[in-house]
């Protein structure tokens, strides 16, 4: 168990509510105390030094945050991190094993599916949820499941193929 | 960026969840999705005392047909459950047809219907669908359960009948009289943008005549408008191009839309009619199809 | 065997990013991802108002909150003569504000404190009294006489005009329009929008007392250019100032001013003796930071009645906001505006351009705009396709007989700038054979049976990319070089820095191609930085499409010096003189006996251990690049656009893009360029803008108002590619960054107006949003959208 409150905030004098949960973040049960307001997507990048999540807007759209909650897309900036005590999340750092990356990483690398990389782990997380439910999707239901997740550089085009890439690797792989 | 504090409770069965808010003195909200009010807090538009989250109460996440052909949606039902329901795909087309348009893919895995609806934004989807389709909204408090027709259920902007210490535990929509069919189209200029308008087609056909019809919109008033008036001229007869166009124009005269950025209040009456005229019609074309 | 250049991963190779390797495992290192060891954080008070005298500021609950450390105002930065500071156009800006707000969104108070939380509930407590005043928000409001004097800061600033400014032959062109056949008139305006790239803005200062030396971790396009003006402003000295960009979520031109929030993070730091983190919200950086466009055009076009253009009349007005902050060239006003027209051959021209302070953000020359040549080329296009349609000529044909023919190089424009290369029947051909031209009636017809209205829209243009040559550009004085510092260690590998900055691009994949290509290191064993002032050269940062132009060109000069001095070693080993060496890729070889040679490694090891007698060893240099000109790529896009007349919405059925960049390094990477480039276009065409209403509050900031497409709207684009190398460039590139973002908005809007043709609508501003249309095509009436928008029944 590791308290991780000291590192986010230092706690305030006198009755601020604090709540001890306990997250399984990419595989590791992570405890700690935290004040209700206190966002995800802020636990992700500043408790647990995970910054491979990002905050691009305050208005919920933009979907630089998307995290995998029990395995379903969510913009982490939108939920506050008590509400994710006993669920597990995980987050890009998650994709690669220790020795291979996962085939939306490589696909994504392949295509030419990034330019500046900020939008990139919340597009891939949200990939791996569409294809843990659909491993043939057409171009179209492609642009439906990141729909979520705005991108400035790329155009989305070269973010399709990448998914097709990692789609058809994964299929093949799975045979 | 920053919701101001609040104190978070977490109650793991309804009567605790009533029980908070009845001693909240009003100073509490009830976090189901999340995905309208936690945005409402990081604006510090929404400040409350309390945050009660319902989301780990079990049996709240449901949709389901009963036997006599109503339906029931729970508290915790997300959007997305919608959008990929078989049940629903077969069985309540506006619905099915409304639920991809919510919001976007990522924020429709944690909203829920019955939220949007206590949420009561002007602009919300579901509730022109569920006065389109007439439906209710059981609520629950202290001294029990009551139900809410959905007209009576939004009082106003982001205020509902809903007393202080009573949370809607399930949305109603009764039973077709005939076969249900319907439509939803929305004018949105990307994917999760606000309507600029929006209407809910709820029409029950029997024998290729209508028995029932309801019409809502979204987005052209500072509320869902009901065109229920309206739409009952279609009961009794078959849909034809004369009356499609007779209702849609009825429709669109019933809207209340403001001229703003988005458009004139004219073309947002447009708007209604090119729709209303659209869902119908492609009603008309199926059922005949189906004949 | 030579080595095979495209293997080694040379220029030509769609060689993956190395980039990649970090940001596809969530490991890139961005602003707000920088820890450092009781690191403070702050938060921006804004104004709520867009115009008001400050009556008073009651901080003293801000104080009072636990955890807060400093409470800044205007009148704490005006004692350390920090309220105001020189913007890049030789004006001033406020920091924070003292006697009044000048825009909604500008920055009032800060509040430094322990975390970013208490630091926003601290804000929260700040009391401001307004003193309301009316509010400007366009600049026919602002060139009023009657109107409030926004900049009564200023001395010798008696209304709201910040310049006039001409060039051109005036006599010359009234004369061409007094001899044509027919005058062509368009007026219209490019609205306000934002760059917004996904990352804001942010920085943290960290100011050792020990040392003296200020270090700044920030979001910035051109770190040299922040160190200089830091030095200047903060008035601390340039050796012990540092600042690093690290990696950058996007720029788009954003990321190239000096905000307020920098400077106060470096007060708060030297104040509170610890590090200070600002990250700006999505909110802030809408509503404050620098925004693209906002010009308003009346253009005319006197025409031959075969259709040869005879002269061209621009009268350009522009909203810079409260504060004339533009990064541009400093002998031009209005940026590059007068490249308008630069592909076409036109004998005589005059441009008469005014700006104006309005109540809005400050800025104006951001957004891929290559110091606003989008908004050249927009209007260039717009007027070029008013006039065929004046003149009923077709669209292609018009543009084709007044381009510069392929033979006709070097061209001097109207406006005088130097044309030097390209093929523009070409790249013309080829889009429209793929667009499908010839056919087009037919689809229109069919389309028109279904109740759907069909257009074809076309943008030709060349830009001036690549500022600049020493002579006519610089920045605040200093001139527009670039370069590169290159070393090449003992075993042949390589460490090369440049003085641009990548948020984005692909310099540390591409720029090891340019060295591989000179020098046959392979692409791997060369690591590229940039953005450290303390290690990278000299160098005016990354923007209006300039590195591969200017930076590119240094990478190659430095490349080239290594490679004289390894020819030398080579020599040396091999027992010859140097007349007898010849050069393949990667090797050095002797000409009468090829077998033998040496390796680029070969001599590297050499440099270090094996000197010929009087050479100083290693093997490292460095270039610093002034360029003879501009560069001028060429695009021609096309798009295919239908129209649904009883919504107003239309729908993109195809778009093509034939780029002519020159040489491309990395294919893969120019087409990511042109597609991201292309779907801002888009953006911009269709739904993305910030505008206001009549009491100055800022529609457009934050993603619910200002809109940016998704994957789902987005089309696809088809992507064509003709060489036409530049003549003067080491490597023969142009650059293309910003090519789609300068061309593309028109070829949208010229597809809308061709469908619209029949109705009489000659304009619609952008965006061309489903209601403007559908005004237009049911009153046959233009469409404009200068601000204020109004709210009513």
């Amino acid at each position: 168990m590791t308290s991780l409150y000291e590192e986010i905030s230092t706690p305030p004098a006198g009755d601020v509510p604090v709540r001890r949960v306990t997250i399984n973040v990419n595989g590791q049960a992570r405890t700690v105390d935290v004040e209700p307001r206190l966002l995800l997507a802020h636990l992700i990048r500043q408790g647990l030094k995970l910054t491979g999540t990002h905050t691009g807007c305050d208005t919920t759209n933009c979907g630089a945050c998307t995290v995998l909650f029990d395995g379903r897309p969510i913009k982490s900036c939108t939920m506050f991190a008590v509400q994710a005590d006993g669920h597990k999340v995980e987050t890009v750092e998650s994709l690669a094993s220790a020795s291979e990356l996962h085939p939306i990483q490589e696909g994504f690398k392949e295509k030419h599916g990034l330019q500046c990389g900020f939008c990139t782990p919340g597009m891939m997380m949200a990939a791996k949820a569409l294809l843990e439910r659909n491993l043939n999707p057409t171009e179209d239901e492609i642009r439906w499941a990141i729909s979520g997740n705005l991108c400035r550089c790329t155009g989305y085009q070269n973010i399709v193929k990448a998914i097709l890439w990692a789609a058809e690797k994964m299929r093949a792989e799975s045979k | 960026m920053y919701p101001s504090r609040f104190k978070y409770e977490s109650p793991k069965t309804l009567a605790d969840a009533i029980a908070l808010l009845d001693s909240g003195a009003g100073e509490t909200k009830v976090l189901a999705g999340g995905q309208s009010l936690v945005p409402m807090m990081k604006l510090r538009f929404a400040f409350p005392g309390t945050v009660v989250d319902i989301n780990n109460i079990p049996d709240l996440n449901y949709h389901r047909f009963d036997s006599d052909g109503t339906l029931r949606i729970g508290a915790l039902c997300r959007h997305e459950d919608l959008e990929h329901s078989d049940v629903i795909a077969k069985g309540q087309p506006t619905i099915a047809a409304a639920a991809p348009l919510v919001a976007d893919p990522i924020v429709r895995t944690r909203g829920t219907f019955v939220g949007s609806l206590c949420h009561a934004d002007p602009q919300g989807d579901w509730a022109a669908v569920m006065i389109a389709l007439g439906g209710r909204v059981v609520v629950q408090g202290p001294k029990g359960k009551r139900e809410i027709a959905m007209k009576d259920f939004v009082l106003g902007p982001f205020q509902t009948a809903l007393e202080f210490n009573e949370i809607a535990i399930e949305a109603v929509i009764p039973a077709p009289a005939g076969q249900a069919r319907g439509g939803y189209l929305k004018l949105e200029r990307r994917v999760g943008d606000f309507a600029t308008a929006s209407v809910a087609v709820a029409l029950e056909i029997t024998g290729g005549k209508v028995v029932r019809a309801g019409i809502a919109m979204a987005g052209v008033g500072g509320k869902t408008i009901d065109a229920r008036d309206a739409a009952s001229s279609l009961v009794g007869q078959a849909l034809t191009e004369a009356n499609i166009a007779t209702v849609a124009a009825a429709v669109a005269a019933v809207a209340e839309p403001r001229s703003d950025h988005r458009g004139s209040s004219d073309y947002k009456r447009q708007i209604i009619r090119t729709f209303v005229t659209r869902i119908l019609t492609s009603i008309a074309n199926s059922t005949k199809k189906a004949a | 065997m030579p080595l095979d250049e495209i293997k080694i991963g040379g220029m030509g190779a769609s060689r993956r990013r190395v980039e990649d390797n970090r940001f596809i495992r969530g490991k890139g290192n961005y602003v707000d991802d920088i820890v450092l060891p009781d690191m403070l954080h702050m938060e921006i008070l804004r104004s709520p108002v867009a115009h008001a005298r400050i009556k008073s500021i009651d901080v003293s609950k801000a104080w009072d909150t636990p955890g807060v450390r400093l409470v800044l105002t205007g009148e704490m930065m005006a004692a350390r003569n920090l309220a105001w500071m020189p913007t890049l156009s030789y004006d001033t800006q406020a920091v924070l504000a003292t006697d009044k707000v000048r825009f909604q969104g500008q920055e009032v108070c800060a509040v430094i404190a322990d975390d970013p939380y208490i630091a926003k509930d601290a804000c929260a407590k700040i009391v401001v009294e307004y003193e309301i005043l009316p509010a400007i928000v366009n600049p026919l409001q602002a060139a009023d006489p009657a109107s409030v004097l926004i900049r009564d800061d200023k001395e010798n600033q008696p209304g709201n005009k910040v310049f006039d400014w001409e060039i051109g032959d005036k006599a010359g062109t009234d004369k061409a329009f007094a001899a044509a056949d027919k005058i062509s008139k368009i007026e219209l305006h490019y609205p306000r929008t934002h760059p917004s790239p996904l990352e804001c803005c942010g920085s943290i200062a960290d100011y050792d007392r020990a040392t003296g030396k200020l270090t700044v971790y920030m979001t910035s396009q051109a770190p040299h250019i922040v160190r200089a003006a830091v030095a200047l402003v903060a008035e601390l000295p340039e050796h012990q100032i540092r600042i690093v960009s690290p990696d950058i979520g996007g720029g788009f031109g954003n990321k190239v001013p000096i905000y307020p929030g920098y400077v106060i993070s470096i007060l708060a730091s030297i104040l509170t003796e610890k590090p200070v983190k600002w990250i700006e919200d999505k909110t802030g950086n809408l509503i404050s930071t620098g925004f693209g466009r906002d010009v308003y055009l009346k253009g005319e076009l006197a025409l031959r009645k075969d259709g040869r253009i005879l002269g061209v009349r621009m009268n350009t007005v522009s909203d810079h906001g409260a504060f004339f902050s533009d990064a541009q060239p400093s002998k031009f006003k209005i940026g590059l505006m007068h490249s308008a027209f630069a592909c076409y051959d036109i004998p005589v021209a005059h441009m008469m351009s005014t700006g104006y302070y309005t109540n809005k953000a400050p800025g104006g020359v951001a957004y891929r705009c290559s110091f606003r040549v989008t908004e050249a080329m927009f209007f260039q296009e717009r007027m070029v396709q008013a006039a065929a349609d004046d003149l009923g000529m077709d669209q292609a044909e018009f543009r084709r007989i007044n381009f510069v023919k392929d033979d006709e190089f070097p061209h001097r424009t109207a406006f005088g700038f130097l044309t030097d290369s390209g093929q523009y029947g070409k790249c013309l051909d080829i889009g429209l054979e793929a667009i499908g031209y010839k056919n087009f009636a037919k689809e229109k017809a069919e389309a028109a049976s279904r109740g759907r209205l069909l257009g074809i829209g076309i943008s030709t243009m060349t830009e001036p990319l690549g500022a600049g040559n020493s002579r006519e550009y610089d920045i605040l004085g200093i001139k527009m070089f670039d370069s590169a510092e290159l070393r090449v260690h003992m075993s042949g590998k390589a460490l090369l820095r440049t003085g641009a900055k990548s948020q984005g691009q692909g310099h540390e994949t591409t720029w090891a191609q340019i060295v591989t290509h000179e020098l046959g290191i392979p692409a791997e064993d060369i690591v590229v930085e940039e953005g450290d002032t303390d290690t990278a050269p000299f160098g005016m940062g990354t923007y209006a499409s300039r590195s591969t132009p200017v930076a590119g060109a240094a990478v190659a000069m430095v490349a080239r010096k290594i490679r004289a001095k390894a020819r030398k070693i080579a020599a040396h080993l091999l027992e010859v003189s140097e007349e007898d060496i010849e050069w393949e890729l990667g090797r050095f070889y002797v000409r009468s006996n090829q077998d033998r040679g040496v390796t680029i490694q070969e001599c590297a090891m050499a440099a270090y251990s094996n000197m010929p007698d009087g050479m100083e060893p290693g093997l490292e240099n460095n270039a610093y690049y002034d360029p003879p000109n501009l560069t001028w790529p060429f695009a021609c896009y096309i798009a295919k656009v239908e129209i649904d007349p009883e919504t107003g919405v239309w729908d993109v059925l195809q778009f093509v893009a034939v780029d002519d960049c020159g040489v491309r390094i990395n294919p893969m990477i120019v087409e990511g360029q042109i597609m991201g480039g292309l779907t801002e276009a888009y953006a911009m065409a269709n739904m993305q803008y910030i505008t206001y209403d009549e009491e100055g509050n800022c529609i457009g900031a934050n993603y619910m108002d200002f809109l940016l497409p998704t994957a789902w709207e987005t089309p696809g684009f088809e992507l064509y590619e003709v060489v036409t190398p530049c003549p003067h460039h080491p490597i023969g590139a142009k650059g293309v960054g910003e090519c789609a973002t300068v061309g593309g908005p028109a070829a949208f809007v010229n597809a809308v107006m061709d469908a619209l043709k029949d109705k009489g609508v000659r304009n619609i501003d952008m965006p061309l949003m489903p209601n403007r249309v559908y005004e237009a095509l049911t009153t046959g009436n233009d469409v404009y959208g200068m601000p204020p928008v109004r709210v009513g029944n």
